[in-house]
């Protein structure tokens, strides 16, 4: 069994989100530790990007942050490899196509295999394009994790069926960032996606509170938080591990 | 040759639709819609009647006498977009699109813009057809070219200053396709240039190669032959790929591209994307783009805000790889002097990115024979330049 899998076996997830190199990588392994303690059961980490399209505002900085900081692929996977000498949680990249094509596709697996990072969210990259590089993926072990949106409509089932690790069901129409009502009918997105597929799913986009974590878990496997993690990055800084950790716990005991 | 090389949306490796799953079924109703109106009768004649009643089309083919007997070689003749309304090229596309748009069912457009070029001819379009129409631009690039904002407002656009990266049009293109993705039911994203994700590249090629299928006409009406080579300006490519289109099956006219090398290819401080870029995706596309060794897009400069792009059109990038086209780079510094030139030597204040393909031509007429013909497109007229060159030879202008 994969360990995005085992994230999700027996209980609802709690994914949590947050950028590398924000305010520096030492930081990131730090917090990243904190929210695994805190109940965290899978962690996305973001790769810094110079134009991040489908970013709100609060991860948009977090990028620049990252990049002022000096942060490169390479130190993010030497990081990545520290991190994952600490822990066995799922780790997943969040990545635009670029650095990643730039890199070059079987390098860059190659080393997200070396590193044990177990999947990879790019969300440049629709299903009609994963083809060049699904086989290279695959060769790595390496999950390409789907994306479904509120538009998805009729591909909800073609993605579904192909899907690899855990679906990530968009919440909302636009972009990341904090949100105080979702009114997308995510149960029927997720009904469907559950008729073409056994893996798990997990609703993203939006969620901040323990409230709605809860709301959603009820028919999701799981939620994922960006950006109310990534906003206590901001205002805390070098000292944001204690305000992590008591935050990710708020919303792992509400989806409990 | 080309029709069969899109495939998939792509010509060769470049192309494709690298966008966010929120956008793809919407992108995919644009690409059925166009399909569809493309070949639609009525379409057409609405298109044709707008082109020529209200842009002013055919715009002329204009014998530049007094500059071919200056150079002393090839013959040159300029396909003056600059007499277009709002001033260039840019309201070809905007009309074909904003008319796609009205017949789609939307209310309402969006795009961004660098100069404002692109912003004021898609205000213009949208307040003729009447969608509304809100424009993303650079807060830097706000600040530069403050008249055309106003344009736009009195228009009766609203312009969203873009505050985040750099400030200017790659950000203004960022900043559009996330307000796309929150508002796809009502709204379509009116791409400026010939890049984004097909169908765009193909859909302002489309649109804008009225201008290569006009100069085809004119120059066999005038000279009885085709021209030796056509000349156009780069930045995202759609003046250069409308006057390039209908061109590219006729092998020997070749086809000359000019990028903005601002202070010189071997500075920081440029635009080439084809001298100094290499391929990468980025903004829908697979295409060539200028960006540092993490795959990080650069900041560009040129003065011309128009060309001040990182990226190039995809059906560019393939036509400079099978080497059916060329690309040359030109400076701020080559871009002034022609701009001055050509206003001198024909009375024609042009838009300082069409002075880039003058100052190309500047430098390619004398080598040629008299008996050869060369069609600088000149994209657009001047007056937005006016201040910035003042600036640039040290003038200071009070209004």
């Amino acid at each position: 069994m994969s360990r995005i899998n085992k994230a999700f076996e027996n209980k609802k997830a709690f994914i949590g989100f947050l950028t590398a190199g924000d305010p520096n990588l030492e930081k990131t392994e730090e917090y990243v530790l904190k929210m695994v303690q805190a109940g965290a059961d899978l962690i996305e980490i973001g790769i810094p990007f110079s134009d991040p399209i489908a970013e709100g505002i609060v991860i948009q900085e977090a990028n620049i942050r990252a990049l002022s900081a000096a942060t490169t692929v390479e130190k993010v996977f030497e990081q990545v490899k520290s991190i994952r000498r600490k822990t066995e949680v799922p780790l997943v990249f969040l990545t635009y196509l670029n650095p990643v094509f730039h890199y070059g596709y079987d390098a860059f697996l190659a080393r997200c295999k070396e590193c044990g990072i177990d999947g990879i969210i790019i969300p440049d990259m629709p299903y009609e394009e994963r083809g060049e590089i699904l086989d290279i993926a695959a060769k790595y072990d390496v999950d390409i994790i789907s994306m479904i949106a509120p538009t998805s409509e009729e591909r909800i089932g073609m993605i579904a069926s192909k899907a690899k690790g855990f679906v990530y069901v968009v919440s909302s129409l636009g972009v990341t960032g904090v949100r105080s009502e979702i009114k997308t009918d995510l149960e029927s997105i997720v009904e469907v996606i559950k008729k073409n597929t056994d893996i798990p799913t997990a609703i993203g986009f939006g969620i901040s509170t323990p409230e709605q974590a809860k709301h959603f878990s009820q028919f999701a496997d799981g939620v994922i938080v960006g950006s109310a993690i990534v906003k206590i990055i901001a205002k805390y800084g070098e000292n944001a591990g204690d305000e992590l950790y008591n935050y990710v716990k708020s919303m792992k005991d509400a989806i409990l | 040759m080309t029709q069969e090389v899109i495939k998939n949306g792509r010509f060769g490796e470049y192309g494709g639709q690298y966008i966010p799953e929120t956008l793809m079924n919407e992108i995919k109703r644009l690409e059925e819609a166009y399909e569809f109106y493309k070949n639609d009768e009525e379409f057409n004649k609405e298109l044709d009647t707008l082109l020529k009643e209200y842009a002013g089309r055919p715009s002329l083919l204009y014998y530049a006498e007094k500059m071919t007997k200056d150079l002393g070689g090839a013959k040159i003749y300029i396909k003056r977009e600059d007499l277009n309304h709002t001033g260039s090229h840019k309201i070809n596309n905007v009309i074909g699109q904003v008319l796609l748009a009205k017949k789609m069912g939307k209310t309402r457009v969006i795009a961004e813009t660098g100069a404002g070029q692109h912003g004021v001819a898609t205000a213009t379009a949208a307040a003729l057809l009447g969608l509304e129409c809100e424009i993303y631009m650079g807060k830097l690039d706000t600040e530069r070219q403050a008249l055309n904002v106003y344009r736009m407002e009195l228009l009766g656009a609203k312009v969203h200053p873009v505050t985040s990266g750099t400030m200017t049009l790659k950000d203004a293109v960022n900043e559009a396709m996330r307000e796309w993705t929150n508002r796809v039911n009502d709204t379509l994203y009116v791409l400026g240039s010939v890049m984004g994700p097909h169908p765009f590249p193909m859909i302002v090629r489309d649109f804008q190669s009225v201008i290569s299928k006009e100069a085809k006409e004119q120059i066999l009406e005038k000279e009885g032959r085709l021209p030796n080579a056509v000349v156009a300006c780069v930045g995202g490519g759609s003046n250069s790929m409308g006057m390039f289109y209908n061109f590219i099956g006729d092998e020997n006219v070749k086809l000359i591209g000019c990028e903005a090398a601002g202070h010189g290819i071997d500075t920081d401080m440029h635009a080439a994307t084809i001298a100094k870029g290499s391929i990468g995706v980025f903004h829908g596309m697979k295409s060539l783009f200028c960006q540092n060794d993490e795959g990080q897009i650069k900041e560009v400069y040129s003065i011309s805000a128009g060309l001040d792009y990182p990226g190039i059109g995809p059906e560019h990038a393939y036509l400079h790889e099978t080497g059916r086209a060329q690309y040359v780079s030109i400076t701020d510094e080559e871009a002034v002097c022609a701009f001055e030139y050509i206003a001198r030597t024909e009375g024609i204040i042009c838009a300082i990115e069409s002075a880039h393909a003058v100052a190309h031509v500047m430098k390619i007429a004398p080598t040629m024979s008299k008996d050869e013909i060369i069609i600088i497109c000149l994209s657009g007229r001047g007056d937005k330049d006016v201040a910035a060159i003042a600036r640039y030879r040290g003038v200071d202008l009070h209004e």
